[in-house]
């Protein structure tokens, strides 16, 4: 009942007598398939097909782009080029500097694979991100809070590293006793939390305005009384949201990428 | 109202199964995307900076080699037109030397015609002088045997009277010289 989907649910639910608005079920369909492997439910829904598409369709772009690569790049050479060069030089190069290159392609793929999902948020038929499945940006942020651990011990040393995220250097000592508690915290449980959170949190949240407004045009529109005349506000809402939403969907990606080569560049770079 | 199912469901707890679906979903995307897509990526724009580099390395060393034509023609021009200008010159001095020989040879000739031209009518001024001086004795002793009537066949008195004679006539010719001048 914590949820804020809920409460919205709950307020719109108030106003409207036959008005059903978007639940937390949006993001709970009906399985598919399901099966059970080594005492896990697995349940393939909408939203899991959804991902694969989504996956599939980026991974076929970006393949059949670099299959017969030329000097002079064609039109989707250039379109897949021109993104991995932002991860690349925008990102990995400009934020970690010239030690940064060899993440790039980590970087590139996380972009890629995040703004693929997030692009399902408007596409017609699928209308939902598997980003807005928690598990998804989970999955994304444990893998980088290994990877940049992972760095962080292979670059500087075991001891050097914990050490420089429990004591950052420049802190009084009496400072500590507050200081290195909420650095631990920080570095090992709030960063990679955060990180998932902020894009399921935007691609829900995303989904949810778009559904309500979706579903009140809807509802407006068959209500059978004079409300039918906000019906075209309601739908002119649901425009203007998708395209806040398609700012989101590049947006939150590329701020989930460039955390991400923020948290490498500490890993990388001991602290100053 | 849906609020009994939806409690049946925190957003914020996913299960295991998802988060391994995901998991493999993504693994997958990143290994081909790491493996294959991005270094072919990377060895295209390697490739393409090459190109670049390559062209302009080209280009660079065809200007060098225009302008090292254009070098070599100027200074084989500049070449040509010293050797020209000498060759002017040594014709000119060929020239003038070939005058003053010339004009050397001339004076030479000349002057030795001029020469061998007094020599001769020196000659023959003595020729002459030597003739005249015989022919004279002999016609004033002609002369004078006939005036005085007496033969000065005795050659010892007539070739002294001859030479007095004739040393006389010297003295004359030079008094009247002298007088002259």
């Amino acid at each position: 009942m914590t949820s804020s989907a809920l409460a919205l649910s709950g307020v719109l639910a108030a106003n409207g007598e036959g008005f059903h608005a978007p639940t937390v079920e949006e993001f709970y369909p009906a399985p598919i398939a399901s099966f059970s492997l080594l005492g896990l439910d697995f349940e393939i829904t909408r939203i899991t097909i959804i991902m694969w598409i989504a996956t599939a369709a980026i991974l076929a772009l970006l393949v059949s782009a670099v299959r017969r690569p030329t000097i002079v790049p064609g039109r989707l050479q250039w379109l897949a080029e021109s993104g991995y060069s932002v991860v690349r030089d925008g990102i990995a190069r400009d934020v970690i500097g010239p030690k940064g290159l060899p993440f790039a392609p980590f970087l590139a793929s996380l972009f890629f694979f995040i703004l693929a999902n997030n692009a399902m948020s408007i596409i017609p038929l699928a209308q939902i991100s598997p980003n807005s499945k928690f598990a998804i940006p989970l999955v994304l942020a444990l893998v980088c809070w290994v990877l940049y651990n992972w760095i962080g011990i292979r670059e500087q040393g075991v001891g050097r590293y914990f050490k420089d995220a429990a004591i950052p250097p420049g802190v009084p000592a009496a400072a500590l006793i507050l200081v290195t508690p909420i650095e631990l915290l920080q570095v090992f449980i709030i960063r990679p939390f955060t990180l998932a959170v902020r894009l399921f949190a935007n691609m829900f949240a995303g989904h949810m305005l778009l559904a309500v407004f979706a579903l009140g045009t809807s509802y407006l529109l068959f209500v059978g009384n004079f409300s039918v005349i906000f019906a075209p506000f309601s739908f002119l809402m649901a425009l203007a949201m998708t395209f806040f939403e398609l700012l989101v969907i590049v947006l939150q990606a590329y701020v989930f990428t460039v955390l991400m080569a923020t948290y490498l560049s500490g890993a990388v770079e001991p602290a100053h | 109202m849906n609020i009994l199912a939806a409690e049946s469901h925190n957003p914020l707890i996913p299960p295991i199964s998802e988060i391994i679906v995901g998991a493999i979903t993504f693994g997958i995307l990143l290994l081909v995307l790491v493996k294959f897509v991005f270094p072919q990526m990377e060895k295209t724009f390697v490739a393409r900076r090459e190109a670049i580099e390559g062209g302009i390395e080209r280009a660079e060393t065809m200007q060098a080699d225009a302008k090292a034509a254009l070098e070599q023609y100027r200074a084989q021009l500049a070449e040509a037109r010293t050797e020209a200008a000498q060759i002017r010159d040594a014709a000119r001095a060929d020239g003038q030397q070939i005058i003053e020989e010339l004009r050397a040879q001339a004076q030479e000739e000349s002057a030795r015609i001029v020469a061998r031209g007094e020599e001769q009518l020196a000659s023959s001024r003595q020729q002459v002088l030597n003739e005249l001086r015989g022919q004279i004795g002999t016609l004033a002793v002609e002369l004078a045997g006939r005036v005085v009537g007496e033969s000065l066949a005795d050659d010892a008195r007539r070739s002294g009277t001859v030479d007095r004679f004739l040393d006389d006539l010297d003295g004359m010719s030079a008094a009247t010289a002298g007088d002259a001048r």
